[in-house]
This record gives C-alpha cells, structure tokens and sequence, in this order.
C-alpha cells in the first residue's frame, strides 16, 4: 500500500483538482450538436469540499463524469496533480482511479444485486490488485465499521438492506482505496429526509478522517450552504458564478444564483417570492441562446445580453462571475437559508 | 359468508389438487425433475436399457396397440409402429438424439448469441450497427431453407442438425441480450466499476452476465421445445437425423403417414416431447428463482 504523492509543500498550494476550458459536445441522434459543457474552469484545493448546484440539464452530472473519466472530453483539460486525465495513458488512468472514487445519487442501481456487500467493497481493492484475500476481507470489515455497519453486513446482499444502509455501503465501497479525492453525485437526494443528516454527517466526518476532497453535486442549496466551502452555479452547460460558498450565497451577483437561492421555500407562512424569480424553462444545449445563455429568462436583460457571450469576471476575492451586468444589479433581500 | 365456504374448500384441498399445486406452484418442482431426469437416464442408457432392438423388424407384430389396450400386449409396452418396431424401446434410444441436439444447439446458439449480443450492447455504435445488420439479414433467411443449403453442403447428420439449430436461433438470444445489455450497462454499479479499476472483461464477466443469467436461463428452456420441434422438421425432410438412428422428432415424421392405422405410434412421441418441453420450461424457472439473491429467501 504505497501512493506516490507529490510533495507535500506543492500539494499545500496547487489544487488536486483543477479543470481549465472544459468542453463536451455529444452527437445527437439525426444531427445537431448537444453541448452538455461549454468551457468550464474551476479548480478544487486539497481538502475542499467544492459543490456544483444547477437545474436539471445544466451539464453537472456530464461534468462529473468527464472528471471520473467515464467520457472524452472534447476539448480542455482536466488536471489531476498536474497530470491531464484528457491525455492520460490507460495505465495513468488506472493510477488516476485508485485515487478518485465516487458515490451516486441512487443506491439501487449503484450496487450490483448479485453481489454480496463484502466483494461490493472489496471490488476496487481486486481490481487495482491490493492485498491478498484476507488483508482484503480485513479492509472490507474496517470500512463497514467506518461507514457505521456491522460486521454481518459483508456476507448479505444489497437488496437486504434499505436506501440509507445501502448508500453507506456504496460509500463504503468509495473508500476502500483510500482515495484522495471523491465525486458526490446527489448524494442523499434519493435518500428519505429522516436518514439524510446522517450520511451527510457521515461523509463529514469521513472527509476529516481520510483527508478526503471533495466534488459535490446537488440541488439541495441548504445542503450546499452547509457543506461546501466553494460552489459553482452552472447555467446550460457553463458556469455562471464561481466562488467560496460564503460570499456566493450572501452577496450573489449572477441574476441566476440570486434566483435560485431566492427560489428556495422558507418556513416562513410571511415569506413572499422576492422580485427576481426566474420564469420559464431551461434552454435547449443543442441550440442555446446567442448571447448569455440565460438572457430569454433574466429580467434585467439589455441589448448586450442578446449577441455577446459574457466572459468571467473576478467581483469579489474569488468570486467569477459571467454577466455584463452584474455590478449594476441590486441582488434582493437575502435572509440566509433555513436549515434542512 | 358463500365467498368464505368457497375459500374454506380451496384450503382443505384434496391430494390430487396438492399434487397440482406442486407441479403447477412455487417450490422444487419434483414432478418436471422426475420426467426429465427419466428422459436424461433414458439417453444415457440408450440401447443398452430398452427391452428390444430399437430397430428390431418384425412385420409380423406390426401395429401391435399399447399395452393397455385391447390386442395390445404386455411385451409391447406402448405398442408397434409399421414395421414391428417396439416405440418404447425407440422412445428411449431416441432420448439421446433428441436431448443430445437440444443441449448442444442450445449450449452453442445461447454462448455464441449471448456474447454476441453482450458486444453489441455494450460497445454500441458502428459495433451494434454491424452486428444488428447482420442478425437483421441471418433473421430474414427462412430457416428451413437455411437448413437445406447447409445440409446438403455438410451431409445429413447429428452435426449438421446441431449447426443448423445453432446458426438459426443465436439471432434470437443475440438481439434480446443487446436489449438487455442496453438497460444493463446504463445502470450506475456499471459506471462505478470502471471508476473502481475494473477491465472491460471484468465488467462482462462479473456485473453483466450474472444479470443476464435470468433471461438465459428462461429463453434456453423456452427453446428446448424449440429444438426437438425443428430437429423433427430437418428429420422429416430427410436432412437430419438419418436411420438407423432414431430421434422423436423422425419417429413422428415415420408415423406420420400411418397415423390412421396407429394413433399411438405419432401421439406417444409427441407426449414425450411435450413433457419434456413442460419439464425443461417449469427447472429453467425454478432455476431462475433459486439463482436469484432477492428470490431465494421467499
């Protein structure tokens, strides 16, 4: 069990993961292009917890998969300590996937049902050929105790448990390389209200237990809120606003993130939908509007907006945002979210 | 009150109506393992348990009725067919052809067709495109013309029979397994294996095949009728099994002609066949809830 790391006074400054002009453009069925991920650039710092938030459609679950290697990119580049995944051999590649591992948002379809929990957890381990059979069996016992299950748990079958154990074998199974950093699409969206604290206080305390980074997906703008110390509001494939969790939320300058956290229900019967809420649906990605992706659906809208694409701008430490007008914007009334 | 005197009868069900739960219900099914396990020793034993020559001729006791019938005789168990044959005793010889072409062409068609069908599913695009043509056109070819051209290229025998299933029905276990795969292969435990390190060959041996088990399983006892049925077709077209060898499927193209003399010498084989189809249909689904983790504890 050894893992090449790079030196620990880079790694305190360089980002693990850092993703520059991201694009992904698929082939739809009878022509047209789909562009899931138009030039995205972020970067997650060792350690971070970095959160994409975004409707439906938006291109978050594309980007994950482009940052799991799961698809090509089609241009751009995704470095991963330095190392681009896009060009990467297959043999760096593995190396890549014994360091970054994910959990999905439904735990019924992410564990095989003809395997038992303990191959489950141990199938990264044979995979990347790690230890032996017992030394596998022993990580296998060690994760269960870790994701909170009990031993027996290793010699039954995922439909014998309910979505909340079944999520923490799936986390389980995650960590079992020890990975450096982990993907969390949705993680706890599938999952009743009454066990989503604990995997959410579960993945907390594994992120400080295993050092872990890292790039959660979600919906859920309390969780986001809560959880992420960066957060990237993607709009129709590109990133609309980028910057640490804090300022985002309280001083949000992209009409969009203002009406997404405005759009957030709060316990409170005296509570009005502030002006700024956004109508309509999301664009289509094979034919996106001209312009600023978002203009057909932004009340403050000018000329502009219709024909220039805006690029990222740096308003606050931190904080890009990709709008020609966002200075001049009034952000409404913020009152900070409800808990969940 | 009358619908719980009705349900109170159906409770206290009498032995024959348990024997039909139990034939007919969930469990082990004891009687479709007894037949077939009848006609697997049958097939194995051949001429060496059957109480005649299976082509023993006798013209005198031609036609001779089932035993439990009037004229028949005790030592003709189930009768004689035109030439004096004893059809029990050709009934157990010809259980090896029968079950010999069945689980080779099934065994081939359902390996070949399965992989197959895995490679289109899983790789798709120019992949699937190719191999779905190519099922698309073997598909449009009428079988039994097929079987012609091939038979006369290779000579009537056991191994042309056994080709020609072979040929003819992978097409069949190739297209649902694609579809199968199509569905399989989107599911996350999928995605997650390739994000844990697994090969591509891993990911079809360990999470694709035992999810498509079920489906195999079921569609191989389903073809079971299948096979003897065509088997019985090449035969009696005289491009399969070939005399001195007996097969159910030629012993029913034999009486065929002389069906109004000997009723039972074309009905007895059919029974054999369609018990065993029955058999083989009623394991191939308790096979499948047995494998199956979520089943298994009901």
């Amino acid at each position: 069990m050894t893992m090449t790391m790079p030196d620990t006074a880079v790694a305190a400054t360089a980002p693990l993961l850092e993703i520059r002009n991201l694009t992904k453009r698929f082939n739809a069925h009878g022509g047209g292009v789909v562009r899931a991920v138009e030039n995205v650039s972020f970067s997650i710092g060792r350690g971070e917890t970095f959160a994409l938030v975004g409707e439906s459609g938006c291109g978050k679950t594309t980007l994950t998969k482009l940052v799991l290697g799961l698809e090509k990119p089609t241009s751009g580049e995704i470095l991963f300590h330095g190392a681009d995944l896009a060009t990467a051999s297959s043999k760096a590649m593995h190396g890549y996937r014994r360091q970054a591992q994910a959990v999905f948002q439904d735990p019924y379809s992410s564990l095989n049902p003809r395997m038992r929990v303990s191959k489950i957890i141990a199938e990264p381990l044979m995979a990347h050929g790690i230890g032996d059979r017992d030394s596998q069996r022993a990580r296998v016992l060690e994760m269960l105790d870790v994701v909170g299950l009990p031993k027996t748990a290793a010699d039954l079958y995922p439909h014998e448990f309910s979505g909340g154990q079944r999520q923490r074998v799936a986390i389980a199974r995650a960590l079992s390389l020890k990975p450096a950093f982990m993907v969390l699409d949705e993680p706890i969206s599938a999952l009743d209200v009454s066990v989503r604290a604990q995997i959410l206080n579960l993945l907390a305390d594994i992120q400080d237990e295993f050092g872990l980074t890292y790039l959660i997906v979600a919906h859920d703008l309390a969780l986001v809120e809560h959880f992420s110390s960066s957060v990237g509001v993607m709009y129709l494939g590109s990133m609309a606003e980028l910057g640490p969790t804090e300022s985002v939320f309280s001083h949000p300058k992209h009409p969009y993130t203002q009406a997404l956290l405005a759009s957030v229900p709060r316990p409170d019967p005296d509570h009005r939908a502030p002006v700024g809420v956004i109508y309509g649906e999301i664009g289509s990605a094979m034919a996106p509007p001209p312009g600023c992706k978002f203009h057909p659906r932004c009340p403050y809208a000018v000329d502009i907006c219709k024909t220039t694409p805006p690029v990222d701008r740096e308003l606050a430490p931190g904080q890009l945002v990709a709008c020609h007008l966002a200075e001049t914007i009034v952000p409404p009334v913020q009152s900070s979210i409800a808990p969940l | 009150m009358v619908d719980m005197d009705v349900s109170y009868a159906e409770i206290s069900s009498s032995p024959s109506q348990r024997m039909m739960r139990s034939l007919f219900g969930r469990g082990i099914p004891y009687w479709s393992l007894l037949i077939f396990g009848l006609v697997v020793i049958a097939a194995i034993g051949g001429e060496n348990i059957a109480p005649h020559d299976p082509n023993g001729l006798d013209l005198g006791s031609a036609f001779k009725p089932p035993s439990w019938l009037e004229g028949g005789s005790i030592d003709y168990l189930l009768g004689t067919d035109n030439l004096g044959r004893d059809i029990f005793s050709r009934m157990i010889a010809g259980a090896r052809v029968t079950l010999t072409v069945a689980v080779y062409a099934i065994v081939i068609s359902g390996g070949i067709g399965a992989l197959i069908g895995m490679i289109a599913g899983y790789f798709g695009k120019i992949v699937d495109t190719f191999i779905m043509r190519l099922v698309d056109i073997q598909m449009s070819i009428p079988s039994l013309a097929l079987a012609l051209v091939i038979a006369t290229v290779l000579s009537p025998s056991l191994t042309t029979v056994i080709v020609v299933i072979s040929i003819t029905y992978w097409t069949w276990y190739a297209r649902i397994i694609r579809g199968e795969i199509l569905s399989l292969k989107e599911r996350d435990y999928v995605a997650l294996a390739k994000v844990a390190g697994c090969s591509t060959t891993t990911i079809f041996v360990r999470h694709l095949l035992p999810n498509i088990l079920n489906t195999l399983l079921v569609l191989a006892s389903l073809q079971v009728g299948q096979v003897i049925i065509f088997e019985a077709s090449l035969s009696f077209l005289g491009l399969g099994i070939q005399s001195p060898d007996v097969s159910w499927g030629l012993m029913l193209a034999d009486a065929r002609n002389y069906i109004g003399n000997a009723w039972w010498a074309i009905t007895l084989p059919g029974v054999a066949i369609m018990l065993t189809c029955l058999s083989a249909n009623l394991i191939g689904d308790w096979l499948r809830d047995t494998l199956d983790p979520k089943r298994r504890q009901l």
